[in-house]
């Protein structure tokens, strides 16, 4: 099943809706990274909340993911990790060193305006 | 929902099949919602192993219910190439197909008990368990 991205403003949300298959993750790094283009996007949220598992692949996928946009020129946050799906992540070894996240939509949304407020150009 | 049931591994929606049969039964066994977590994610790295190394395979599942415990036990088979070096192959960090190395060392550490029987050439078959007391 595809994901719904929304443009709102400078930013895109993806918000991950049901149990994703490898390729319907990949799908979304893809079409995210052309968007990023295609609207000059500053930022991107990727909503996981839905999601009852994250396995390697999910989280390989998604760090790839926010390492292709930010080299695209836009800041991504992971927002709505469950508690329990946190707990398996670690125990898998499973960290996503590297990738900004937050609590849910609202947090993400206050986390990307803070960290493009003011930006002209961007640190390495 | 039975208390046993196979899941065929052929294409990545079926990964996600057998993690949710996973969780069905782990429901059953009465775990909680964080050890249904830690089975179903158990559960999606040996299928998606299974996906890649053997192209296809089945996930067995069954509820195992005993006088003071329950438990759910996973085998995954499939007649790949097998693991030439199983200790190797769950040290993380320890990848041939370009993953992150996680998925064998990992599931072992999410499950109890957790045995990998493999011969090189014919195939490889993991079993998997994992227990909660009962009260």
């Amino acid at each position: 099943m595809e994901v719904p991205i929304l443009k709102q403003g400078d930013y895109l949300i993806a918000s991950i809706q049901s149990a994703l298959t490898d390729a319907d993750l990949t799908q979304l790094r893809v079409s995210l990274g052309e968007r990023v283009g295609r609207f000059r996007s500053k930022g991107v949220i990727v909503d996981v909340t839905a999601l009852d598992v994250m396995d390697s692949f999910a989280v390989r996928t998604l760090r790839d993911l926010a390492h292709t946009t930010w080299l695209r020129g836009a800041e991504t946050v992971i927002v709505g990790i469950q508690p329990d799906v946190a707990f398996a992540m670690v125990q898998l070894g499973l960290t996503l060193k590297g990738v900004a996240t937050a609590l849910d939509l609202e947090e993400g949304l206050e986390f990307l305006d803070r960290q493009l407020k003011g930006r002209s150009g961007r640190r390495g | 929902m039975a208390d046993a049931t196979a899941v065929t591994i052929t294409s990545d929606l079926d990964v996600v099949s057998a993690r949710q049969a996973g969780r069905e039964l782990a429901v059953l066994a009465g775990f909680s919602q964080g050890d249904q977590t830690v089975i179903a994610a158990a559960i999606s790295e040996i299928a998606r192993n299974i996906l890649i190394y053997a192209r296809r395979g089945e996930v067995h599942l069954r509820l195992a219910v005993e006088a003071d415990r329950s438990g759910v036990i996973v085998v995954a088979t499939d007649q790949g190439p097998g693991i030439a070096d199983v200790e190797r192959s769950m040290q993380d960090g320890v990848s041939t197909s370009g993953g992150l190395g996680l998925g064998l060392g990992g599931a072992k550490r999410l499950m109890d008990e957790f045995h990998v029987d493999s011969v090189p050439g014919t195939g490889t078959t993991i079993t998997m368990k994992k227990w909660r007391r009962r009260v």
